[in-house]
């Protein structure tokens, strides 16, 4: 690893000091798990490394009756054993899960996750599905961005050189509402996703209110596929009509084709995973 | 660029010590304090031999700075016995033979304990789930589940 200068700040507001005065060849590490392979392999060679884990603001882990709040040095692990993130926002929990191994989960963070912004980035799905919005802190204060506007590309995000991804927020479902995530991956674990898809419903007067469906890998970015959503809503939600929205959500889906998948392979996953993410959540919203 | 003064418990004991600040944890443990348990295979958290517990939780230690280690508590395989007595799991896999080349398993068993802190009773599944962050080139994954499902199964006064 190339040789850096560590910055430890105690707050948020040292930190965005910090990130002003260091200028561009300051990294911001959380977890590590992403940062450090790539300083080790000589492909990112800062020459400021800022640590956020002393900093309180971005590792509040929080839930009421208006939603989840989730610092963005949050580590995957602590969310994936919340009972509140389990019981309330399953899909979440289960993104979360399937971050490399425990011993990677205990130091990779939610944020960290985010901000590399791959496109098979685990935690985007379902928190793309929960309509979730990332709190950004910057020199000129703090804004809020819907996730579905924060990728821009592969490994880009709307993040400046001067701002710090401060936390997620997740709006509660209300009642009657299910998740689900799932992906695929040739190996059980420590895999990255061929796809992932979540999906979330709301139900009222047996007819689906709400529906979100997300994917991951079949594109630059992370994406909602918003024709098979339309599809659902205002109707009660069949096995058959559930076969039409991964049918539409495999066709809204522009995958490539690379070593861990065909396009085609991997339009066939998003229909496969649609029907039985949008299957899970609906059992779960107490269908 | 000055050293930083790392100041942590490491296997129960305060300790303060000088660090680089590129400096990984692991390397810190290895090099400055003289803990060779754990070790590096891959150097990016795909292996598992350098597994040490953080507050209790296991971490890949290579995928962690030294500095990040402040404050806390940080548990080696050195640490795992207490008073000289062997802690159940390494009882497990020195009785049963465990250990071919031995390189990964100081790793597999922090993972275990953690495993089994949070679960005494794992079932085989939870098991091979909980030492999947563990990778062992002898392939001797075999005898590491029936040790670790006897050391469950064995008495213990914590």
């Amino acid at each position: 690893m190339r040789r850096f200068e560590l910055d430890v700040p105690e707050t948020l507001e040292d930190c965005l000091h910090l990130l002003a005065t260091r200028g561009p060849d300051a990294k911001l590490l959380a977890g590590g798990t992403d940062l450090l392979p790539q300083m080790k392999n000589g492909v990112l060679t800062p020459r400021r490394v800022i640590d956020l884990s002393g900093i309180p603001r971005v590792k509040v882990l929080e839930s009421d009756a208006k939603g989840l709040r989730i610092g963005a040095a949050v580590p995957a692990r602590q969310v994936e054993k919340d009972a509140r993130v389990r019981g309330g926002y399953a899909s979440v929990a289960e993104g979360a899960a399937l971050l490399g191994s425990v011993q990677v989960r205990n130091l990779a963070t939610i944020g960290g996750n985010l901000c590399n912004a791959a496109p098979s980035a685990d935690m985007a799905p379902p928190l793309l599905a929960l309509e979730a919005v990332a709190v950004i802190a910057g020199p000129k204060g703090e804004r809020r961005v819907p996730l579905a506007d924060f990728f821009t590309g592969v490994r880009k995000t709307v993040l400046g050189p001067d701002e710090i991804l401060v936390e997620l927020v997740a709006p509660a479902p209300g009642p009657r509402s299910g998740g689900s995530y799932m992906r695929h991956t040739p190996r059980r674990e420590l895999d990255i996703a061929v796809v992932g898809v979540a999906s979330q419903v709301t139900l009222s007067n047996g007819v689906c209110s709400k529906a979100r469906i997300a994917l991951a890998a079949v594109a630059p970015t992370p994406v909602r596929a918003t024709s098979a959503e339309a599809a659902l809503e205002g109707k009660a939600l069949t096995p058959q009509l559930i076969a039409q929205a991964a049918d539409l959500a495999a066709q809204s889906a522009k995958p490539i084709s690379d070593q861990r998948g065909s396009a085609d392979f991997r339009r066939h996953l998003v229909r496969v995973l649609t029907r039985r993410t949008l299957t899970t959540a609906l059992a779960r919203a107490g269908a | 660029m000055a050293k930083q003064i790392l100041s942590s418990t490491i296997n129960g004991e305060a300790v303060e010590v000088l660090v680089q600040p590129y400096e990984t944890l692991l390397d810190a443990l290895r090099e400055n304090l003289g803990l060779t348990g754990p070790k590096e295979g891959c150097g990016t958290g795909d292996c598992g031999a350098c597994t040490v517990h953080l507050d209790g939780k296991p971490v890949a230690s290579c995928l962690m700075l030294a500095m990040q280690a402040r404050g806390r508590s940080v548990t080696t395989i050195e640490g795992l016995g207490k008073n000289g007595v062997l802690h159940p799991l390494q009882d497990a896999f020195v009785r049963l033979g465990v250990p071919q080349c031995g390189y990964c398993i100081p790793g597999v068993l922090m993972a275990a304990a953690a495993l089994l802190a949070e679960n005494p009773k794992p079932s085989e599944e939870e098991i091979r789930y909980g030492i999947a962050g563990n990778l062992c080139r002898c392939t001797g994954y075999t005898k590491m589940i029936t040790a670790i499902t006897e050391a469950a199964q064995a008495p213990r006064s914590a």
